[in-house]
């Protein structure tokens, strides 16, 4: 798919507050995401990165204790408007910083979503299972044993297993929380390779400590520290030496605190 | 163990390094405490031992003039002074089965509910509670829950049925608590990776949380085996008999509602209530009673060792 025109809005979050037991995680943050881009998320630890990603696909839900005001809407509809939320988190691929096999086979790691999703010929698996293994460049290593169990595989070759999971229920939007934690920087550079290529299919949002990953990956980059979403712009302006706002030239810059 | 033998006070001293390690009169001192703790861990671990040997082999010394396949197969006889075990044995296997297929399938999925499903409030907590509280309740307590609710309010007297809902009450806290200790130990990452690819709750219980807990759970089930085996105040008010004569080598030969015999209150009937019994029946009967619990017991370490070996994470 060629690239569509930049405009195309494929997340409007709207004055996002997220609170826990009180405390908010996120304050206010209003940003679009448009299609097909790579946007970067950068900001200290603790800055509320990771809500906002548990946001989108509503895994917030899953913390007794959060409570989320404002909105978040995919190709214009509140994602709180939805009622079948499985539905709404087929579209959104997930990974999170650290690997997680599932304790099943290689193949059934990445079948599993597939099927939960209804889908049971096998020859229609079989073609799927292929295809996300090898989008997340793992299909050589272990074409030969799709058997075995993935739990047993290195952390680098799981954490592209969860990244073929992630792509097996052919999301719309994938979203990568620090990815690159637990693993090795040759496989890092792997999945950067991978997550260009797969820019011109899906909207891909890179939450990543590492200042340099945003630069390398992201069309655009948002900066965000103590909750608050200080800048959003240009990759060419959030690092060039005159962004918008002075924290964001220090954080880039690294002469921070 | 290698003490510290610099002093501290002259940091400019040099010590040769093999001197450091060399024995000293306080290190001698510390690997004798050593020896003796170990000593003393050793012989406890020994009592522990020596007095389930000690049973087993006095138990089927005494026990081994019966002991004989006609002994399970021929019910009591001459007021209990000849004859064999059947109809308590069978009794036993009616009360343990009917009453684990009652309490295991509530009790998983109970705690299947309130380990995956509930979410934390006052009421889950007070059912928490509740289960932690009902395993340590007395079996006689039970017992006369089962008289009250079981035997005299459902109308179902003194019978197989209800002696076994009362061993099932009695037994399904502790498949609760040891169900969800069961499914706490699959990992929360799990369900949140499939939660993320947009499977339901149930989607992930089936596809990831009941297939790796399932040894933890199957072994706790089977532990009760050998409690509701074992038991004899929930049943003997609630419809285990003195004496009822069944045909022999007829596995229905209970009805539901017919009062029946168990090995546990045969055992105890025996040794307190009726004059003049062979030693050897008794032995025998308190034989068949351990050898059944203990074979149950074996049977889950087996299945727990086995489910271990494949563990997948």
């Amino acid at each position: 798919m060629a690239q569509l025109s930049k405009s195309t809005k494929k997340i409007e979050i709207a004055d996002l507050t997220v609170r826990y037991d009180g405390l908010e995680a996120l304050k206010g943050i209003s940003l679009d995401i448009y299609e097909n881009e790579i946007l970067g998320i950068i900001g200290p630890a603790q800055s509320g990165k990771t809500t906002l990603l548990k946001t989108i696909n509503r895994t917030i839900e899953f913390e007794p204790s959060a409570e989320v005001s404002g909105s978040v809407s995919i190709d214009g509809t509140d994602i709180q408007s939805i009622r079948n939320v499985n539905q709404l988190r087929r579209r959104i691929g997930m990974v999170f910083p650290l690997p997680v096999g599932l304790p099943m086979s290689i193949y059934d790691n990445v079948a599993f979503a597939p099927r939960t999703a209804g889908i049971r010929k096998r020859s229609e698996l079989d073609e799927l299972v292929e295809r996300c293994l090898k989008q997340s460049a793992l299909w050589d290593e272990v074409k030969d044993r799709l058997d075995s169990l993935g739990t047993k595989l290195s952390g680098g070759q799981q954490q592209r297993l969860t990244i073929a999971r992630a792509l097996s229920h052919q999301p719309e939007i994938l979203c990568l929380d620090e990815f690159s934690i637990a693993v090795d920087p040759v496989t890092t550079m792997r999945i950067e390779d991978i997550l260009k290529e797969l820019r011109s299919q899906i909207t891909i949002i890179l939450v990543t400590n590492l200042v340099q990953q945003a630069r390398r990956l992201a069309d655009r980059t948002a900066f965000i520290f103590e909750s608050k979403l200080i800048e959003i712009d240009e990759n060419d302006v959030i690092f060039s030496d005159s962004p918008a706002h002075k924290l964001t030239y220090d954080y880039v810059h690294g002469n921070f605190g | 163990m290698a003490t510290d033998p610099i002093p501290s006070s002259s940091p400019t001293e040099i010590i040769e390094p093999q001197l450091m390690f060399t024995a000293t009169e306080q290190s001698r001192k510390k690997q004798m405490a050593e020896n003796v703790a170990r000593a003393i861990f050793f012989v406890m671990t020994l009592l522990m031992i020596l007095p389930l040997v000690l049973i087993v082999v006095y138990l089927c010394v005494k026990a081994a003039p019966v002991l004989s396949p006609e002994f399970f197969f021929t019910n009591p006889a001459k007021g209990m002074r000849a004859g064999g075990i059947w109809a308590p044995l069978l009794g036993t296997i009616y009360i343990v089965i009917i009453s684990l297929l009652v309490s295991a399938p509530i009790g998983v999925l109970a705690a299947v509910y309130l380990n995956e499903y509930a979410r934390e409030s006052w009421f889950t907590r007070i059912i928490n509670l509740a289960v932690v509280n009902l395993a340590g309740v007395p079996s006689i307590v039970h017992a006369l829950f089962g008289v009250g609710a079981f035997v005299y309010f459902a109308k179902m007297g003194r019978s197989v049925l209800a002696a076994s809902l009362t061993l099932a009450i009695m037994t399904l806290p502790v498949i609760i608590a040891s169900t969800k200790e069961a499914l706490n130990a699959v990992p929360m990452a799990f369900r949140e990776a499939c939660w993320n690819t947009g499977a339901t709750r149930w989607q992930t219980i089936r596809g990831i949380v009941l297939p790796n807990s399932i040894s933890g759970i199957l072994t706790g089930i089977i532990l009760q085996v050998s409690r509701a085996a074992g038991e004899t105040a929930p049943i003997m008010f609630t419809g285990a008999v003195f004496f009822k004569a069944i045909s022999e080598g007829d596995v229905f030969a209970y009805g539901l509602l017919d009062r029946f015999m168990a090995l546990s209150m045969h055992l105890y009937q025996l040794s307190t209530q009726v004059p003049g019994v062979p030693e050897a029946l008794e032995y025998g009967t308190a034989v068949v009673l351990l050898g059944a619990v203990l074979m149950v017991n074996a049977l889950a370490i087996v299945l727990r060792v086995y489910l271990r070996s494949r563990k997948r994470w």
